[in-house]
Parts: C-alpha cells; sequence; structure tokens
C-alpha cells in the first residue's frame, strides 16, 4: 500500500478506474463464453437477468468515469439527466391531476436543474435545505392555485417524495464527486466508488443470505425476501467490504466500517421501500414488460443509492465536522 | 445538413427527451410502404409524439395535416409546417365548390403516408369520439394504401388543453393490424369498425 500512497491523486484515480474497468472486462468476457454452451430455460432466464444487470454496471462505470474526466460541470449535468429521467419514470406511474401541472414543470425544469448546480458549485448550506425547506413549502402553494382540491393530500405528498427520492437524493452522487475534504482534496470519485461498492455489496449479500436462509418474511405483503438477518448479513458484509476498502478513503479502518454499515444498510432498506411503492402502483418493475409506458426502468437501479447517499453524505459531513 | 433538418432531429430529441416516444409496432412492422396513420387526439403534442415514434427514414414520407389558417398565420409556424413536417395544408372553413378532402388527396397519389386524427377535434375524456367520415372517403379511393390505427397513451398529462409547456412523462404509440374496407361495408360500419380497432389497442401492453 505504501508504494501507492506515494502516487500522485491523479494517478491514483487513474488506477482506481483501470482496475474497475478490468474487473467488468473479464467478468464481461468470461460472460459471453459461458452463453456458447447450451443452457436449460431457468438459467437462460438467470443469465438474461446477469447479462441485463451487467449492462447496467457498465453504464454506471462508464457515467462514473466520464463525470471524473470532465470536471464538475459535466457531472453535475450527467447527473441532472439520471435524476431527470429517474424522476420521470416516478412521475409517470403516479396519479397527478391537471391541475398538478404547474409544480410539475416547477419540479422539473427550476428545482432540478438548480439544485444540481447547487451541488456542483458546493453551496452546502443551500444545497441541504433548498427541498426540504424551500420546495417543501412551494409545490403545495402551486399546486393549490390549480384550483383542485380533489386528492390534494396525495397529490402533493405523492409529487413532494419524488422530488426528495429522485432529484434530492440522487443529487449527492456529484456534491460527493465534489466534495472537498481535509487532506483529501480531488480524491471525491473514491467516495462515489465506496458508497456504490458499498451498497451494491450489502444489494448482492442480502439476496444471497436470503436465498439460504429462506427465513420468515418480516412483511409479507411487501417482499417476501426481506427479514432482519438477512438484512444484518447484507448490512455487515457490506461493514466489512467498507472497512477493507478503508485505504480508498479518508476514514481510518473503525470509521470506515461503521460508515459502510450506514450506507450498506440504508441502501437495502430504501430498496425494500421502493418495493413497497411499486405494490402500491401496482407494477413489478419500474421499467421492462409491465410497464405502460416502456420506461428504462432506471429507477429501479438508482433507488437504493437514492436513500442511502444523503445519509452517508450527512454522516461523513459530520464525521469531519464540515 | 440543412436547417430544417437539424431542426426536425432536435424536436425528434426533444420529444423523445420528454416523452420517450416509445413506438410499438404491435400490428405491422415499420416499414416504407404507403400508409394512412389514423390515431385518437388528445393533445396538440400527438403528432409530434407519432413523429418522433416513426424510424427516422419514414419521417420524411410521413406528413400531418394543418390546419391552414392556424398554421400559416405566422412565417414561424409556417416554416416549422411546410419546412421540417412538409404538412398537407387543409381548409376549415367549407366552401360549396371545394372539396375539402383534396390536398390530401393529392398528397396519397404522390405517393406520401398521412396521419390524420379522424376524430377531427381535441377530445378530453377516456374513450375517442365517434370518427368522422373522411377516414372513410380516402380508403374507399385508395384502396391500395394501408389504414394503420394507433393508440397514443398518456399524452393528455404531457399537456392538457390549455397548457404550452410539456410536462416530461412517458409516453407511447402502439401501431395495430392494418385494416380495409369489407366488400359491402357501408360508411357507418367502417368508422366504428375503425373506431374500435384504435380503442382496441389501448389494453395492449
Amino acid at each position: 500500500m505504501g508504494a501507492l500512497r506515494d502516487l500522485t491523486i491523479t494517478q491514483q484515480v487513474g488506477l482506481l478506474f483501470l482496475a474497475l474497468f478490468g474487473i467488468l472486462a473479464l467478468v464481461t468476457i468470461v460472460e459471453v463464453s459461458r452463453t456458447i454452451r447450451d443452457l436449460t430455460p431457468e438459467r437462460q432466464e438467470m443469465h438474461e437477468q446477469f447479462k441485463r444487470d451487467l449492462r447496467a454496471v457498465w453504464w454506471g462505470a462508464s457515467l462514473f468515469w466520464i463525470s471524473w474526466v470532465l470536471g464538475a460541470v459535466v457531472a453535475t449535468i450527467l447527473f441532472g439527466l439520471v435524476s431527470f429521467i429517474a424522476f420521470r419514470e416516478f412521475i409517470t406511474l403516479t396519479q397527478t391531476r391537471r391541475a398538478d401541472h404547474r409544480s410539475l414543470l416547477l419540479a422539473f425544469f427550476l428545482v432540478l436543474p438548480f439544485q444540481f448546480v447547487l451541488a456542483g458549485s458546493q453551496r452546502l448550506d443551500l444545497y441541504t435545505v433548498f427541498i426540504p425547506v424551500y420546495v417543501f413549502f412551494a409545490i403545495p402553494v402551486v399546486s393549490a392555485f390549480g384550483n383542485d382540491p380533489h386528492r390534494f393530500l396525495e397529490r402533493t405528498s405523492k409529487i413532494q417524495w419524488g422530488i426528495m427520492v429522485c432529484i434530492y437524493g440522487m443529487s449527492h452522487a456529484p456534491a460527493l464527486l465534489l466534495l472537498d475534504l481535509p487532506k483529501f482534496a480531488g480524491r471525491g470519485a473514491f467516495m462515489v466508488f465506496y458508497l456504490v461498492v458499498v451498497v451494491a455489496t450489502a444489494q448482492i449479500a442480502q439476496e444471497i443470505a436470503s436465498r439460504k436462509l429462506r427465513r420468515r418474511p418480516v412483511a409479507r405483503a411487501i417482499s417476501r425476501s426481506f427479514s432482519w438477518r438477512a438484512w444484518a448479513i447484507g448490512a455487515g458484509v457490506a461493514a466489512f467490504v467498507g472497512a477493507l476498502l478503508y485505504w480508498a478513503t479518508p476514514f481510518k479502518p473503525i470509521p470506515a466500517l461503521v460508515m459502510g454499515f450506514i450506507a450498506g444498510g440504508t441502501g437495502t432498506l430504501g430498496e425494500f421501500v421502493m418495493k413497497a411503492l411499486k405494490r402500491d402502483a401496482g407494477v413489478r418493475s419500474w421499467g421492462g414488460k409491465a410497464s405502460v409506458t416502456g420506461a428504462v426502468g432506471l429507477l429501479d437501479r438508482v433507488a437504493p443509492l437514492c436513500f442511502s447517499a444523503p445519509v452517508f453524505f450527512h454522516a461523513v459531513r459530520w464525521y469531519f465536522g464540515l | 445538413m440543412k436547417l430544417p433538418e437539424a431542426a426536425g432531429l432536435f424536436l425528434a430529441f426533444l420529444a423523445r427527451l420528454i416523452t420517450g416516444a416509445q413506438g410499438h409496432w404491435y400490428g405491422c412492422p415499420p416499414k416504407a410502404e404507403q400508409r394512412i396513420y389514423f390515431a385518437n387526439h388528445q393533445s396538440h403534442f400527438d403528432w409530434v409524439l407519432i413523429w418522433a415514434a416513426l424510424p427516422g427514414d419514414l419521417r420524411s414520407v410521413t406528413r400531418p395535416i394543418a390546419a391552414k389558417d392556424y398554421w400559416t398565420s405566422t412565417p414561424l409556424k409556417h416554416w416549422i409546417t411546410r419546412e421540417i413536417f412538409n404538412a398537407v395544408y387543409v381548409n376549415r372553413q367549407r366552401t360549396d365548390d371545394q372539396d375539402p378532402l383534396e390536398p390530401l388527396i393529392e398528397a396519397l397519389k404522390n405517393g406520401d403516408s398521412l396521419v390524420i386524427f379522424p376524430e377531427g377535434t381535441r377530445g378530453n375524456k377516456g374513450d375517442p369520439m365517434p370518427f368522422k367520415s373522411g377516414l372513410y372517403h380516402l380508403a374507399e379511393q385508395f384502396p391500395h394504401v394501408q389504414l394503420v390505427p394507433a393508440w397514443i397513451d398518456n399524452v393528455q398529462r404531457v399537456m392538457p388543453k390549455g397548457e404550452v409547456v410539456p410536462v416530461p412523462i412517458l409516453c407511447s404509440v402502439t401501431f395495430g393490424a392494418p385494416l380495409q374496407i369489407e366488400p359491402g361495408e357501408d360508411k357507418r360500419a367502417f368508422l366504428t369498425r375503425a373506431r374500435d380497432a384504435v380503442v382496441a389497442l389501448r389494453s395492449i401492453r
């Protein structure tokens, strides 16, 4: 590790991406070679699912790389675009009425860009309160001027909730990427990398654990696989991986372990909440065949991150006293 | 690349960014045959949505119908409909000596495809209104042209009547199987059947 610490920051980040794309390329090559063999239909289905996931990881890694190479402005725009697409999916499957038109315009074309500008320019005070305070106030006002009391509270809350998850949550990715930490300036990419790896680890570990354990689900109506023990295993593995990655972060090993637990645990709980939401909307996934609209299912992929990013971000700020 | 072409590409990109403009070819593949697409009409955005859902090479040969008095009233409107969309202009006021379908017949004789909204005006509640007879007359005169029904979903949420700025919400266009006038079928029966074909596409997902 000593040799690694002697490298310049740019070299370290370059190495990180080299390793990331190297592993991805390796997995893809193995994957392609496996495709050539004959598979049973059941295995084929799993295989297709894996291929879709792999493609999503490629997209994510490329987005991450491009936003790192091209700097703050491009990073902010790219993550803003992701947030836009996710919010578009959310609103499509939410019941809104004509009177909400203006508040939706406000959310899409003013709140979203402004929040990402704040994230990109690191005005962290306003950035933190802009949506929870000012937008929380503005949306119902605009909706009320739409002159339609029918299910007013329900409509307004749904829009605000969507803004919180898709815009506020997502905007923490560029904020984290650009965050200036003491003695860690210019290495925000490692923080985003750490967060994504930890959250993904928690998801995968929880999935495997719930398959192996077959515990009684805590909330059968929402998820047939979620149990507290599986969740704890997921978060625990995430904490362990987080501690292993401590060299890539500004944390010492023990705080890295705790941060990994926080990020992984909130990510899988966020996924659980999204399941409840999908059950409510009557769809199995935000994209794919069940969808009316042919949405790409981006929300499914980014939701755990949207939930854990703000918690993680503020844990980091609190830890460093920023 | 000329300016209208670039503006067209930009407009299609914008429509896709805002609505997704997903085209589902359920009853027929997207082919460069002469066709009349007919669809439900809920919003000014309908035409742009169908146009953006078509593959690029079909866009240039598929033309919308535009009301002459409205779409030629300012130079910008005129330029957009003429240069980008290559619209067929029709008069809304009926005069005794002129058949209102004449510009459409001319376009079909040239081999162009058309998109028409046979309800005549924008509806705002769920089911489409009864179809006007223009579709029947065109089908009668051009039996070789395919009549493709299309259902446009969700677009009323993007831009309700009276609003100007569209909200980003995903929309889809489902294209159904082509139909023809059956031997001995009268006008009413055909128009009802055509409307049913459009409505039937709503439940396909």
